[in-house]
């Protein structure tokens, strides 16, 4: 009897110790980052004031500087505004193709496809959303790259479009799978009485289902845009990678995560360029946090309003 | 009861589908390009591979020989990463179906757990050379990466692990405890047993994707050749993703090397899709053969 | 002091603000059958599932009274709830057996507690099976899927499971609701035959079959115990004004 007790309160401990570990993973990324990236502006060794390259950033410079060149001999800079702005460019066009192409898609999914023929789909959205990034990347360097070249008569593909391209193909697997589930919470009720009153499936869906699941909808693009912003390899791939501003959609870009991936590896250990790079990490931290926030709470909404 | 001519009625309901077949292009559009991916994939990689492929390190400067050793470090960082990571998750994942009180600190710990499911793999990747490779020491190793995929797909393990709990109805709980169960009796007997195709299925989608993961080994212990295998889990490695986009994009003959990265894509893709489909095919006969499903 | 005997004094419960029970007291006789009766949602089902601590598991629960046992205190701190489920069964309103093979259905409960293995276990199983009337339809399939039995059956199996421990005190949270009325039948019969040997607590919102099965029975409404007494006074010649509209059907 006691041997039982004690298992029982044993097994409690080991469990909920593992959750609370789980759940601090969260906050030793946020700790670790934010320590090592703070660094680029106090830096613990000494500063030689002969040499640029021991000079710590300012908060300003980094954040507002419109220069991104840590290799630069003499002046090497840290502006993020290139980087920030190579990230929200590729998103956000990623998302203009893929939010009207994941939210009819998801409609469609929901609203017609039943049985065998669904769960095929489902699972083709699911299996595509697990392909490795470096394999659809691949794939865009030597079958996207040279169609959009073709197509547009420009003379390289890898550009700020085919990053988008393939950011929007990456992210409708998640577009689709979280705008279908908030599609399919919506209560039956709702479709009973439009049907009720004489609508027909199309208006049912699109005036009633749709605009109820709206917040679910939202957050299944906020998700989307998690997705877009996060990716590294398969932009690294077919960016172009300058750093520069894009000024079309042909010209090549740099992303947050591309230059964290380029750079890493050639910065030398506990320089500032090392410890910028961990600045660069705790910024898109917080976006993708605040992105994830704000999709829980979105979902959340969409559940209670469909509870009494 | 309906004001409608009959004509006009009809009439509706067949532009209603029109409509519907509209809303189906998008679907068709990514699902013909996912399949001519794995289409070109396969056609320019299934002749590179042989049986020396597959068990012959690279040679001649990765234009010839095979990639065993790619395939032996990603199997090999993978298996620690979910070493690492099953019990952590499941036990989590019990704390949270069975036992977490609806407080607070429940609802925290849910919250950053869905949270790090949202956190970029070039981030984890910032945290394990943070963590493993310098601040405990571990240095560019199989180790070192293998812990670094392992917080990262913790969040996907806790995640399944949890619905398949959840799904196992109360009733299950409620028999074993009106005998006399502890807690712990009834979920050990008559909760796990019931949830585990549901959790296996969990940790196959993490092993595939975790699989194809570059950004986190990157930093961490990947390199760009070794002639050895790994031995010790304290050594650099191989990896299939890494290998591929090396030889497409950081070989200095790429041409040459082309069709290795065609073979290495190919291999990659199918190993993924091998744990992928087994994790359906388990999903599946779930669905199917749980009685108290009605 | 005969055993089996139940003492619930001044009881209240809520589950959050919701005031539940209301200041319940009540003696339930050992070995015989009582029943709690009332309208659904008076909580007849709460007040059952006090006896044995199932209300345990609801958080935010909150209980003030005592419940005593033989003489000893459910809600007292040393009270071992493990100890006091093994000795207080429960067969609940949906047959619930576990997805296992009919035989492990009922071993469970005996593993648990270490009652007995072996040879021994399999006699304990049949002699649960036999009390429960179910060893003649099932003893040449015991280790097939519980599933795979009728819901009448199934719900034998679950009353088996539940004496296979030996419980003193049985309590049946409406257990004839999912059942056709021959299932609820052979159901009945059986609880008559049990009563010599346990203290049974049946909650029904059937009063023919309260009428049918207890020697006792508690209405209560609204959370407050209207009326107890024995059956046959109940139900002819009440004391409650609101039994009386129960029992001529005014709310259900």
């Amino acid at each position: 009897m006691k041997r039982r007790r004690i298992a029982d309160r044993g097994v409690r401990v080991l469990f909920s110790v593992n959750a609370v570990l789980a759940a601090a993973v969260l906050l030793g990324i946020l700790i670790f980052l934010l320590a090592y990236g703070i660094r680029a502006f106090i830096p613990a060794g000494a500063v030689d004031p002969e040499d640029p390259s021991t000079q710590p950033l300012t908060l300003g410079g980094f954040l507002f500087g419109a220069s991104w060149n840590p290799d630069a001999y003499g002046q090497p800079e840290y502006g993020i505004v290139p980087l920030l702005l190579g990230s929200l460019i590729t998103t956000v066009l990623a998302l203009l193709i893929a939010i009207p192409m994941g939210i009819a898609g998801a409609v469609f999914i929901a609203e017609r496809l039943r049985g065998g023929v669904r769960v095929a789909v489902k699972m083709a959205v699911e299996l595509f959303a697990g392909f490795p990034s470096v394999v659809i990347g691949f794939f865009g360097l030597l079958v996207l790259g040279p169609a959009l070249a073709r197509v547009f008569n420009v003379p390289s593909g890898l550009n700020v479009l085919n990053a988008s391209v393939l950011l929007a193909l990456m992210s409708l697997p998640t577009i689709i799978s979280v705008s279908d589930d908030a599609l399919r919470v919506v209560p039956h009720s709702y479709r009973e009485a439009a049907y009720a009153l004489g609508a027909s499936p199309w208006t049912t869906a699109i005036r009633v289902i749709l605009p109820a699941a709206r917040s679910g909808i939202l957050a299944a693009v906020m998700l989307g845009f998690g997705r877009a912003v996060g990716e590294t390899m398969a932009v690294l791939m077919v960016a172009g990678n300058a750093p520069i501003i894009p000024r079309s959609l042909f010209d090549p870009v740099r992303t947050i995560t591309t230059t964290i991936a380029i750079e890493l590896g050639e910065s030398a250990f506990n320089s500032i360029h090392f410890f910028a790079l961990f600045a660069l990490g705790f910024i898109l931290f917080l976006i993708a946090l605040f992105t994830n926030l704000i999709a829980e709470a979105l979902i959340r909404r969409e559940k209670r309003s469909f509870t009494l | 009861m309906n004001s409608l001519p009959a004509d006009r009625r009809r009439r509706k309901y067949f532009l209603s589908n029109v409509y519907f077949l509209f809303l189906a292009v998008p679907v068709i559009i990514f699902l013909v390009f996912v399949a001519y991916m794995v289409f070109y994939l396969f056609r320019n990689g299934i002749n590179v591979i042989s049986w020396e492929f597959i068990t012959r390190p690279p040679e001649r400067g990765m234009t010839a020989g095979g990639i065993l050793p790619c395939i032996v470090g990603t199997l090999y960082v993978t298996l620690v990463s979910l070493i690492f990571s099953i019990p952590i998750g499941v036990f989590a994942a019990i704390y949270l179906a069975e036992y977490a009180p609806n407080n607070l600190l429940t609802r925290m710990i849910r919250s950053a757990v869905r949270s790090l499911a949202g956190i970029p793999s070039i981030v984890y990747g910032l945290f394990g050379v943070a963590l493993f490779v310098r601040g405990v020491h571990l240095g560019l190793s199989v180790l070192a990466s293998g812990l670094t995929l392992g917080l990262m797909n913790l969040p996907w393990i806790i995640a399944t692990a949890e619905e398949a709990l959840s799904s196992i109805p109360g009733s299950f709980r409620e028999g074993a405890l009106a005998v006399g169960a502890t807690k712990w009796e009834a979920i050990r007997h008559n909760v796990l047993p019931f949830a585990f195709p549901g959790i296996l299925t969990g940790i196959l989608l993490a092993l595939a994707r975790t699989m194809g993961e570059t950004a986190p080994i990157l930093f961490t212990g990947v390199t760009y050749f070794t002639r050895e295998l790994p031995r010790s889990p304290l050594q650099k490695f191989m990896a299939l993703p890494y290998h591929l986009f090396a030889l497409a994009t950081q070989h200095d003959q790429l041409m040459k090397a082309r069709p290795i990265a065609f073979g290495t894509a190919a291999v990659l893709l199918i190993l993924v899709l091998m744990f992928d489909g087994v994790a359906f095919l388990l999903r599946m006969r779930i669905a199917t053969a749980n009685k108290w499903q009605v | 002091m005969e055993k089996g005997r139940i003492e619930i004094q001044q009881l209240n419960l809520w589950f959050g603000t919701n005031h539940v029970l209301r200041d319940i007291s009540l003696s339930i006789p050992a070995r015989s059958v009582t029943a709690i009766m009332g309208p659904s949602g008076c909580g007849k089902s709460t007040l059952l599932r006090c006896i044995n601590r199932m209300n345990d598991l609801i958080s935010d629960t909150r209980i003030t009274g005592r419940i005593l046992i033989d003489g000893r205190d459910i809600f007292s701190p040393e009270t071992d709830v493990i100890e006091l489920r093994k000795r207080v069964g429960m067969v609940f309103q949906k047959p619930n057996p576990f997805p296992k093979s009919i035989f492990e259905n009922i071993a469970f409960g005996i593993r648990i507690h270490r009652l007995a293995h072996g040879r021994e276990l399999k006699e304990r199983v049949e002699r649960a099976l036999r009390q429960a009337n179910l060893w003649e339809e099932v003893k040449d399939r015991l280790h097939d899927n519980a599933f795979s039995l009728s819901g009448g059956q199934q719900q034998r199996l679950c009353l088996a499971r539940c004496l296979a421990v030996e419980p003193e005190i049985i309590l049946l949270d409406e257990p004839a609701s999912a059942l056709d009325p021959h299932s609820t039948a052979r159901l009945e019969e059986l609880i008559i035959q049990l009563k010599n040997e346990y203290t049974i607590v049946i909650v029904t919102h059937n009063m023919q079959q309260a009428a049918r099965v207890s020697d006792y029975c508690a209405f209560v409404m609204l959370g407050e115990l209207v009326e107890f007494n024995r059956t046959e006074k109940v139900f002819t010649n009440p004391n409650d004004r609101r039994t009386e509209d129960f029992l001529g059907g005014k709310f259900g």
